[in-house]
């Protein structure tokens, strides 16, 4: 889902580019006519990228300058128009505001890097063997995964009462009782990083493998290991440069997420005092309102602590390069690059082992009665916590599944319109506009959606199911863009064009060549954004005022203490909603298929 | 974290408040419910009432659930749970709504609340009333025994909210772990028992209204003065009132669970330490919580409750409805089934809820009151001679002033 690997998928398709660039004058000319033609009917697809970008663009603006106006000092409320750094003054002088700012950027950063470092050592080590194919589709189930279901089922696994500890104890330990260990929101924040690098590894695993899947790198790692340098050094010299150019965006994704996430601090970090993230929250959710410009000040903050960041990592990134090209013309053999991606590789496993454990654990609290420390299994197993969730998770998958539907169908049709009219323009697509879909997963969400909420007060569309599908448009469209630009743009062109040779519209083949072919692209692009809308716990609570409830906003409020069976239900339902859709995506497009065969 | 995800209702309401460029005169306090309850009934038909109530405790959201269901049965009013994590929420809400002068047509019909929420709606005059009154079975109310019905937090209360169930500071603990004969019996033998068992015990943050609990049951015991705390609270009266109360805290914190550096952000996150057995004693509002979260399978069988000897806190939870409430009839027919003895004893046992009733049970025909016999109680039900007396709650501001100091101590 790079920026680049469009470009790169091109030159490995069918049709690379500069193949396109030489085609011959009459295919050039016929494309061009064909797109004259289409402008005379007032072309609606003409207006889907600025629609697009307006849809998105708009409400980061407006809330980001909602948030910023009180952090200076402009809040007309409480009678301030003058221009201050008051709150910046106060927010300086919290308690704990100090130990706050450490917290969030050793955590952001270290959870960040460890999650790099196992994706490389994951894709490195899958170098060397065949099959990746496979690995992706096995990925899925730790991609829907939603964060806090993860947070919550992590935070009992690793817990001194948790379940590791039962398992062992007190046969093993000595550990009659569960010790006095501070493992889950430890001073250091250490459970904390472990709960956001388990999760984004299978992200950036995805990332890493895709874009290795571009690079041919089995062509250069044969290569290098025919001059002697063993697999996993050979793959740090010549593969890992031009991944990482690849997936320099995802990462940076992954850092303003760690930055400054709010849904996983809540469960995993430590409380007194918390990252800025959740002290901003607090601060804004004090109905104190003197408290609003200082928590607008720490929002703002959270922004620059963002840009700062991925600034400084680009910074490490040409350093690293540097400290690279010196490594590889000395040309060693050896070094530590081998074992070093060979433990990335080894905490790859381990967090998806994690991932697929915290789940376990939750399903298994769900049907859990009188499950104490330090039985390593519940004593009996039961379904009345499921019968009494039942009525209320009705309603909240209900919500949840209906927002994420209209959501992802809006930003399915979206994307479309804006590819099938770069296809019919010609147009290549610009990196910058890469750059701009990128901004709601790059801007701290915390930063713009207390501006933006003041947008929906005025429209009177605050706590209402539109502001929530249009909150979470602004995420899921980035996600569904980017997985269905590469199928999209790598379709064969002289298919389209034999159907224009055939008498067929640019309507009619869309519709009925294009659309069909990428069946599969699409059932998959719907699955990502889905999973996506399912986790998206900030933008709900914002543009529902918390009146909409979904399968995240209650996880999350349960996770603050609630039965832990009650919670089990919730975290596994959260999990197994977006698994279902993904395992539909895989198997509709075939049904389609055989159907269409049938048909024919 | 209970605190954390109210934020967003909380920021619409500032966002509203930032609309709000001109404020309207406020408008005088509702006037007192002069209709007949039939009428009442009436007008209450088909309305939905968004009942604002915290929503950390699955036992009350189911209780809340079933009273939804019955009046929708019963009188045709549908009942939606707007689950809060926490009270102040709404408060702000309804004020927001009337800086921005939407003086009818709110969004809020009924909150649960007492104490300093239930203050500041009646000091900023948003709240519908006085209506209980007019309704019937207000009537059976003990006003007499229980105080605290009338007076919450030592502010009258007029009639502007409904009681609907009591509430008493008593400690769980767990049979297996403590020595009930070493059990403490007040305060400064807690500190003791604490250095005794480093690590076994804990409260909610104080930013939770558990922990604040804790707090101020020390505070009561440890003052000199104790008539001082049910005036507000001053910047000249605070800081030498309350020293007792840090100096024991000081004394106590470093024996805490995790060293009194990390608290479990609410009462149901403490209870499932002890549930864990991370920790071997806890403060609860209920006593009848150990009967309550063994039956419901909550907690184990083997955790009971004991009370401090010279007394615990004590309170009452009561329905209001705001001012500008887009279905006041409607919320006025949930607050009178609240206080009707069937809901009465089914929120009594502790199969469901486990609070205690508002009712005085001789104003209850034989029939209705044998719904309330606890003979078959429980084992963790503690006995009705083991009740200590009930001690009135400070004044609010008492526990806004005690919230900002321990955050100041334990995140300086």
């Amino acid at each position: 889902m790079s920026g680049r690997k469009s470009y790169e998928s091109g030159a490995d398709g069918p049709h690379p580019e500069p193949a396109r660039a030489g085609m011959s004058l009459p295919a050039r000319e016929g494309r061009r006519r064909a797109a004259t033609n289409t402008t005379f009917r007032a072309d609606p697809l003409r207006a889907a990228p600025a629609l697009t970008l307006a849809l998105f663009l708009l409400p980061i603006g407006a809330g980001l300058l909602g948030t910023l106006a009180p952090a200076f000092g402009i809040f007309p409320a409480l009678g301030e128009t003058q221009l201050s750094l008051d709150p910046w003054r106060d927010l300086v002088a919290q308690p704990g505001f100090a130990t706050s700012l450490r917290l969030t950027l050793t955590s952001g950063f270290l959870s960040t890097a460890l999650a790099l470092l196992f994706a490389c050592g994951f894709a490195a080590l899958a170098s060397t063997r065949a099959g990746t194919a496979r690995l992706e589709r096995a990925l899925a189930p730790l991609l829907a995964t939603p964060h806090v279901a993860v947070a919550i089922g992590l935070a009992f696994l690793i817990a001194s009462s948790g379940f590791l500890a039962r398992v062992v104890s007190p046969w093993l330990t000595g550990w009659e009782r569960p010790p006095a260990l501070a493992i889950v929101r430890d001073p250091w924040g250490l459970s904390y990083v472990a709960g956001l690098a388990i999760k984004e590894t299978a992200y950036l695993v995805l990332m890493v493998l895709a874009a290795q899947g571009q690079v041919r790198a089995a062509q250069a790692l044969a290569a290098a290991r025919a001059l002697g340098y063993p697999p996993l050094v050979a793959w740090a010299k010549v593969v890992l440069p031009a991944i990482y150019r690849q997936v320099r965006l995802p990462v940076y994704a992954v850092l303003a997420f760690s930055l400054s996430n709010v849904e996983v601090a809540v469960v995993l970090a430590p409380g007194t005092p918390p990252p800025l993230s959740v002290l901003a929250i607090r601060w804004f959710s004090s109905w104190d309102l003197s408290l609003y410009p200082t928590a607008a000040a720490a929002a703002t903050l959270q922004l620059l602590v963002v840009v700062a960041g991925i600034g400084a990592w680009r910074l490490a990134e040409i350093a690293g390069k540097r400290l690279h090209r010196a490594w590889c013309a000395r040309g060693a053999r050896h070094g530590l690059a081998g074992p070093i991606l060979g433990i990335g590789g080894a905490g790859a496993v381990l967090s998806g082992v994690l991932v697929l454990g915290a789940i376990a654990v939750m399903a298994l609290w769900s049907v859990a009665e009188g499950w104490r420390y330090p039985d390593a299994l519940p004593p009996t197993l039961s379904l009345r916590n499921w019968a009494r969730a039942a009525p209320t998770l009705v309603d909240l998958v209900g919500t949840t599944a209906l927002v994420a539907a209209c959501a992802t169908a809006i930003a399915l049709a979206l994307a479309l319109a804006c590819l099938e009219n770069e296809a019919r323009r010609d147009l290549k697509p610009g990196a910058g506009a890469l750059w701009l879909l990128y901004v709601p997963l790059l801007v701290p969400q915390i930063a713009f959606l207390f501006g933006a909420q003041v947008a929906l007060v005025r429209l009177d569309l605050d706590a209402t199911l539109l502001a929530v599908v249009w909150a979470h448009l602004l995420f899921v469209l980035p996600y569904v863009f980017l997985s269905l630009a590469d199928p999209f743009r790598a379709l064969d062109p002289r298919y389209a064009r034999i159907a224009a040779g055939l008498g067929a519209g640019p309507w009619r083949t869309f519709l009925a060549v294009k659309l069909p072919m990428l069946a599969r692209p699409i059932a998959t692009a719907f699955a990502v954004g889905f999973s996506v809308s399912v986790a998206l716990y900030l933008p709900t609570l914002f543009a529902g005022a918390g009146r909409i409830m979904t399968l995240t906003t209650e996880a999350v409020t349960l996770s603050s203490g609630a039965d832990r069976r009650v919670v089990g239900v919730t975290a596994f339902a959260q999990a197994a909603l977006p698994l279902l859709v993904y395992a539909a995506a895989l198997a509709v497009p075939g049904l389609l298929a055989a159907r269409r065969r049938v048909a024919a | 974290m209970r605190h954390e995800p109210s934020s967003a209702r909380a920021t619409g309401l500032a966002a509203l408040l930032l609309l709000a460029a001109t404020t309207l005169p406020a408008q005088a306090q509702g006037e007192p419910e002069t209709r007949d309850f039939a009428d009442i009934l009436a007008a209450a038909e088909g309305q939905t009432v968004y009942w604002n109530a915290w929503g950390g405790d699955p036992a009350t959201n189911d209780f809340i659930a079933w009273v939804g269901e019955e009046v929708r049965e019963r009188h045709g009013v549908s009942v939606v749970h707007v689950k809060l994590s926490d009270t102040a929420e709404a408060v702000s809400r309804v004020l927001a709504e009337k800086a921005a002068g939407r003086d009818e047509g709110g969004a809020v019909d009924l909150i649960w609340i007492n104490g300093p929420n239930f203050l500041a709606m009646k000091e900023e005059s948003l709240l519908h009333g006085p209506f209980v009154e007019a309704l019937p079975n207000f009537a059976l109310v003990d006003t007499q025994e229980k105080p605290s019905n009338v007076v919450d937090f030592t502010v009258p209360v007029e009639g502007l909210a409904a009681p609907w169930r009591i509430a008493q500071v008593a400690y769980l603990y767990d049979v297996e772990a403590v020595d009930a004969a070493a059990l403490p019996g007040s305060i400064p033998e807690m500190r003791t028992w604490a250095e005794a068992n480093p690590g076994r015990l804990t409260h909610p943050t104080a930013r939770d209204f558990m922990g604040t609990t804790f707090l101020k049951q020390a505070l009561v015991e440890l003052v000199d003065d104790r008539a001082a705390l049910q005036e507000p609270a001053t910047d000249e009266t605070y800081a030498q009132t309350v020293a007792p109360l840090w100096d024991w805290y000081d004394a106590l914190r470093p024996n805490l669970w995790r060293a009194g550096a990390e608290f479990p952000e609410s009462g149901p996150a403490q209870n499932q330490l002890l549930a864990d057995g991370e920790i071997d004693m806890a403060i609860t509002f209920n006593p009848a919580e150990a009967a309550a979260g063994a039956i419901q399978g909550r907690l184990p069988e083997t955790i009971r409750v004991f009370f401090l000897e010279d007394g615990t806190i004590g309170n009452t939870s009561f329905v209001a409805i705001p001012y500008n409430a887009a279905h006041k009839e409607g919320a006025m027919v949930v607050a009178n089934f609240l206080m009707s003895p069937e809901a009465q004893a089914r929120g009594q046992d502790p199969a469901n809820l486990g609070a205690f009733t508002v009712l005085d049970l001789s104003r209850l025909s034989p029939d209705e009151r044998a719904a309330f016999d606890q003979s078959d109680a429980h084992p963790a039900m503690p006995a009705p001679e083991e009740f200590v007396r009930v001690l009135p709650e400070p004044h609010p501001s008492w526990m806004t002033r005690l919230v900002a100091d321990w955050e100041r101590r334990i995140s300086g």
